[in-house]
């Protein structure tokens, strides 16, 4: 089934897609929990996926870099493209693939060692960095992008986890962007948040927008209206509606998004 | 799509925006009274019941004030979406259109112990047809907000070119009349101003039913066309000078 696009949808778009998702499908054992979803991202705006709970946004934004993979009963059809490359092809890096599209999850989860530590981490596995000195640069430059630089400069062999919880999540981010991605996927990455670390981190997606492809699986639809140009309506495994944010919110064409932003479903 | 929307899971979001329309409702139907009264009274040169009008008006901007109270109160708890979004911001324009409307019928109360003073005048007949037309237009554009009505909504928007012909044809009729004798000048300009006061009565009917058809189907009413732009550009001026 093809999912109801806004007019504007496509045209405002300048750049080609970053990732793009062809009628895919998956199966958790004989159980189907997406049915077909097809859906560009775009480097340049922000895409937010919103649906009640169980509606299949979460287990598509995994199929994005693969985290379904670990799920054994997860079957999954279709086609997932990075920069035109198949990313369930035989000869693709898993590993490779989730440093070009980092995640941050709903609940912080910073390694239990030190904030430095937390950064380097990936870059060292990934031989990004061939000397401490280009190392440093690094963690610094990806702590200073997360907004969370100045808060911790002075105390960088403290444990991440010491951190408060939207310092925690700010780490997260800078861990995914340490290695220098192309895409970031967050699942509901402010739920655990209180009001001031969520703006913190709404503000970060604001700045990080352009440079990183930005989706965000979120359940607070003021959210979703604030931080992306995009937003995709999942219900029931199916992709309802895709289109510009603004008119999502004001003007949704189905009834099924309308019912669920407005707060009437069920 | 001019049926009611199904319930909110919170009932009390519910309550909020029945509470708006049922303000709106009130308002609306004391503005057209106020209208009708405000004729009735300019026709029978009655100075007292003009006065009753005049008296009325504060009631509706007390009104004006409590749903502005509750639109923002609704907009601050429940941060409206979409179609709930869209009511609650037609709420408030709304009612600001209406008090505007209660504003031009007091203006016109007013008017009436001046005229009373002057002999009848001629062109005056046009007066209640043209006023029966514009009640009419407020009349059912709160009829559509009410039953969230886009296809009476649209009716109305297009009737609005009608009474700016009326009011064109006033404004030759007493342009003609003034200049047969200079006496005729005051009660002449009093009822220009009561006709202008009328016609942007009808303007504002007629912006209540773009709030509504856009409320009802998110989509602008567009390409108006105005019948006499001349004749419109020289009264323009008048418009700024009204007393609220």
């Amino acid at each position: 089934m093809m999912a109801t696009m806004t007019a504007n949808a496509e045209a405002a778009v300048t750049s080609p897609p970053k990732m793009t998702a062809r009628d895919v499908k998956v199966f958790y054992g004989d159980k189907q929990a997406l049915n077909g979803v097809s859906i560009d991202v775009h480097t340049d705006l922000v895409t937010a996926f919103i649906g009640p709970s169980g509606c299949g946004k979460s287990t598509f934004l995994r199929c994005l870099n693969r985290m379904n993979d670990t799920i054994d009963a997860a079957r999954i059809e279709g086609r997932i493209e990075l920069e035109g490359h198949d990313i369930y092809a035989p000869d693709m890096d898993v590993v490779q693939l989730r440093a070009r599209v980092g995640m941050v999850f709903q609940k912080p989860n910073p390694f239990p060692k030190s904030i430095y530590e937390n950064v380097a981490y990936g870059p060292r596995i990934h031989g990004l960095a061939s000397t401490k000195a280009e190392l440093d640069t690094i963690v610094e430059q990806s702590l200073v992008r997360a907004s969370l630089w100045s808060e911790v400069k002075d105390r960088l062999q403290d444990s991440g986890t010491a951190l408060s919880g939207g310092q925690q999540q700010r780490l997260c981010i800078a861990r995914a962007i340490a290695v220098d991605p192309e895409v970031i996927l967050m699942d509901e990455p402010c739920s655990a948040l209180d009001p001031i670390a969520t703006a913190k981190i709404e503000e970060l997606i604001d700045d990080l927008r352009g440079r990183y492809a930005i989706v965000i699986v979120t359940h607070n639809m003021q959210q979703a209206a604030r931080v992306s140009q995009r937003t995709a309506f999942f219900h029931l495994g199916t992709l309802v509606e895709y289109g510009d944010t603004a008119e999502i919110f004001t003007n949704p064409r189905e009834q099924r998004t309308k019912d669920y932003i407005t707060g009437r479903f069920g | 799509m001019n049926t009611t929307p199904t319930a909110h899971t919170v009932k009390s979001f519910d309550e909020d925006l029945r509470q708006l329309r049922l303000l709106i409702g009130e308002m609306g139907g004391l503005a057209k009274d106020q209208v009708d009264r405000s004729v009735a009274a300019i026709v029978a040169r009655d100075a007292e019941a003009a006065q009753a009008v005049v008296q009325s008006d504060p009631r509706i901007d007390k009104l004006e004030a409590e749903v502005e109270q509750l639109a923002i109160a609704t907009i601050a708890r429940r941060a409206p979406l979409a179609d709930d979004l869209r009511e609650v911001i037609a709420a408030l324009k709304i009612s600001a259109v209406i008090e505007r409307i209660g504003d031009y019928a007091k203006n016109n109360a007013k008017r009436v112990n001046s005229i009373a003073q002057d002999s009848p005048i001629r062109p005056m007949v046009i007066v209640p047809e043209m006023a029966r037309i514009v009640s009419q237009m407020v009349d059912d554009a709160l009829d559509s907000y009410a039953r969230r009505d886009p296809e009476l909504a649209r009716d109305v928007w297009k009737r609005d070119n009608s009474v700016d012909e009326y009011y064109n044809s006033l404004f030759r009729a007493l342009l003609t009349f003034m200049m047969e004798n200079p006496h005729h000048i005051t009660p002449s300009t009093h009822m220009l101003f009561i006709a202008k006061n009328l016609e942007r009565i009808g303007d504002h009917a007629t912006n209540i039913a773009e709030v509504v058809y856009y409320t009802a189907t998110g989509e602008h009413l567009t390409d108006r066309q105005k019948a006499d732009e001349t004749v419109y550009t020289v009264s323009e001026d008048v418009e700024g000078e009204q007393e609220r």
